[in-house]
């Protein structure tokens, strides 16, 4: 599988995007960051809506942009999705669809129905985008970007204009995309909670620079760095819903290296989700902590520690298997228990948040 | 019959000749409009003005220059002379030539506005979609300006109608060939036929009421598209 290799430098009046970036050729690329931190024009320095006069840019092998050529926008095989949709108002649905399909030789009419039925939206086919609503909208400009059947699909923050409500209508369809179509998807988004959910690879991004890129669960683990998703640290685990128990309403999480008890989410058993657990929720204990109130606990080996925001706390990083988890400790509590890297020491994790 | 075959005959002269100059400057008009909407050019200024002259310019102004040009000393004059067209004044094609000039602003003006109105946005996502930039013009641009159309056609289909001042200039009064139907009021007037220009007049009152009462009426649900 190929890599996207993606290199430019644009100076704005009191902004300069300056990027180099080497991505996976497949699965979901967070672009993470603040409005103004250059996502969106990157995004479009991708899609050559901007004129990045410095620049390289190779999708899967196709050379894009070089320092002879560049290659206008209607001929980069790319899905744009945009942040207020875009639908064409003298169009229905259909036509809509329609309108990059027919000009796409590689395209065929089984991805255009492949595209419908992903984003269940056949009962709207025959409607003008005035008729939609804003969640409905966002689907037929999803599934217009996929039926011309592109080499790499680029979302910009698609759901940043919907409500929550509505975000909780597209979720889904996104993660079918994410599991059903191998290709490419670039995804700006400045929400914690879609990046977290959504995302294999993280780019984090400020004032037109990349502050980190690398794959989602390592990055949000690596405590260097000041990536915050929301509020809190924390690490992401993929996990397998594995056992439900009906008796206590309890349901078992088995993820690389462990397995964790949680509410039952009310999920068939062998559902893929992810979960993220708060370093604020995890502390740790040298010995095994015996009965307690507390059941998830694991066995780990201390791994890397830094200093957390405020002076008096610190963050401990915890590999359990091939998973990690990340604590949030007191630095006297850290002394106290005499915590260092290679260190064993049980994690005890209090709560575990389902992605969805 | 209410109208003289004169009448008739000026009637039909006048809509042929604001046919024929709103077609023109549909297709002049287009891409200048398109220019002054999309461009980022120092030149733009310069252009709009010259644009609007004719909104400013007393008629008599713009024909004087105009008789000028297309006259045998003229540089127009000696183009069309040198291409076996003859010299234009005086004749349906001059009317049609100076006409054009002088309805220019109502077809751009409109137009720019319904471009400008559209933004970029629709060009981009058709981009994305893989249609070139004159595949966009033509597919969304142009669908998306429909009533910045209508309204250009009409403000220019009647304006041109209405013109005086530059028809005679150039055209003089030449029954059938350059006599419009302002001017053939103007005759009948001038010959105390007041009956005569009373029926073409209402004829012209008619019209220019039921052409403005259309786009009123026509322009707001298209607009909702």
């Amino acid at each position: 599988m190929g890599e996207i290799h993606a290199r430019f430098r644009l100076d704005r009046p009191g902004f300069t995007l300056d990027v180099n970036l080497i991505l996976p050729g497949r699965g979901v690329t967070a672009l993470f960051g603040h409005s103004g931190s250059g996502k969106t024009t990157l995004l479009r320095c991708m899609a050559g809506l901007e004129h990045a006069r410095s620049g390289f840019l190779s999708v899967n092998g196709e050379v894009w942009q070089d320092q002879t050529r560049w290659r206008p926008t209607h001929q980069r095989s790319l899905g744009y999705v945009f942040q207020d949709v875009g639908l064409f108002p003298h169009l229905s649905v259909l036509e809509n669809l329609h309108y990059g399909m027919k000009r796409v030789a590689t395209s065929r009419q089984t991805n255009l129905n492949q595209a419908i039925e992903l984003l269940g939206i056949t009962h709207l086919l025959n409607r003008r985008p005035q008729r939609l609503s804003g969640g409905e909208r966002q689907r037929v400009g999803i599934a217009r970007a996929l039926a011309v059947n592109p080499r790499i699909l680029l979302m910009d923050e698609p759901l940043a204009a919907l409500d929550i409500r509505r975000k909780q209508e597209i979720l889904p369809y996104l993660e079918r995309l994410h599991r059903e179509l191998d290709l490419p998807l670039l995804y700006v988004s400045h929400s914690p909670d879609e990046v977290a959910r959504l995302a294999d690879h993280l780019v984090a991004m400020e004032s037109g620079r990349v502050l980190v890129n690398g794959p989602l669960i390592e990055t949000l683990a690596r405590l260097d760095l000041p990536i915050r998703l929301g509020e809190d640290a924390g690490a992401v685990l993929d996990v397998t819903l594995g056992v439900v128990d009906t008796t206590w309403h309890l349901a078992r999480l088995d993820f690389a290296g462990g397995s964790l008890w949680t509410r039952n989410p009310g999920l068939a058993v062998g559902s893929r989700v992810r979960v993220r657990v708060l370093a604020r929720d995890v502390s740790l204990a040298c010995e095994h902590p015996g009965p307690s109130s507390i059941q998830n606990v694991l066995p780990g080996r201390v791994d890397a520690m830094a200093d957390d925001e405020h002076p008096g706390l610190t963050l401990v990083r915890v590999q359990v298997g091939d998973s990690r988890l990340v604590a949030r400790l007191t630095k006297r509590a850290a002394q106290e228990l005499a915590i260092s890297p290679g260190q064993t020491v049980w994690a005890q994790v209090k709560s575990v948040a389902l992605l969805e | 019959m209410l109208l003289s075959s004169d009448d008739l005959a000026a009637l039909w002269l006048t809509v042929r000749l604001a046919f024929l100059v709103t077609l023109i400057l549909l297709l002049i008009g287009t891409p200048i409009a398109w220019w002054l909407a999309r461009t980022g050019s120092r030149w733009k200024g310069s252009v709009s003005a010259v644009v609007a002259l004719p909104l400013v310019l007393p008629p008599s102004v713009l024909g004087f220059y105009l008789l000028l040009a297309m006259g045998p000393s003229g540089w127009v004059g000696q183009l069309s002379q040198a291409l076996g067209i003859g010299l234009l004044p005086f004749s349906f094609w001059g009317l049609v030539v100076a006409s054009v000039l002088y309805s220019l602003p109502f077809m751009v003006q409109p137009l720019q506005t319904a471009f400008e109105a559209i933004g970029d946005w629709p060009l981009e996502v058709a981009a994305t979609l893989r249609a070139s930039p004159l595949d966009a013009f033509f597919t969304v641009a142009v669908p998306m300006a429909r009533p910045g159309f209508l309204t250009a056609c009409v403000m220019t289909f009647a304006h041109t109608i209405g013109e005086f001042g530059v028809v005679l200039m150039i055209g003089g009064n030449l029954p059938g060939v350059t006599r419009v139907v302002s001017v053939q009021i103007y005759d009948h007037v001038e010959a105390m036929e007041y009956a005569e220009a009373h029926r073409l007049a209402a004829v012209m009152l008619i019209f220019s009421f039921l052409v403005l009462l259309t786009l009123h009426t026509v322009r707001p649900t298209s607009e909702k598209g």
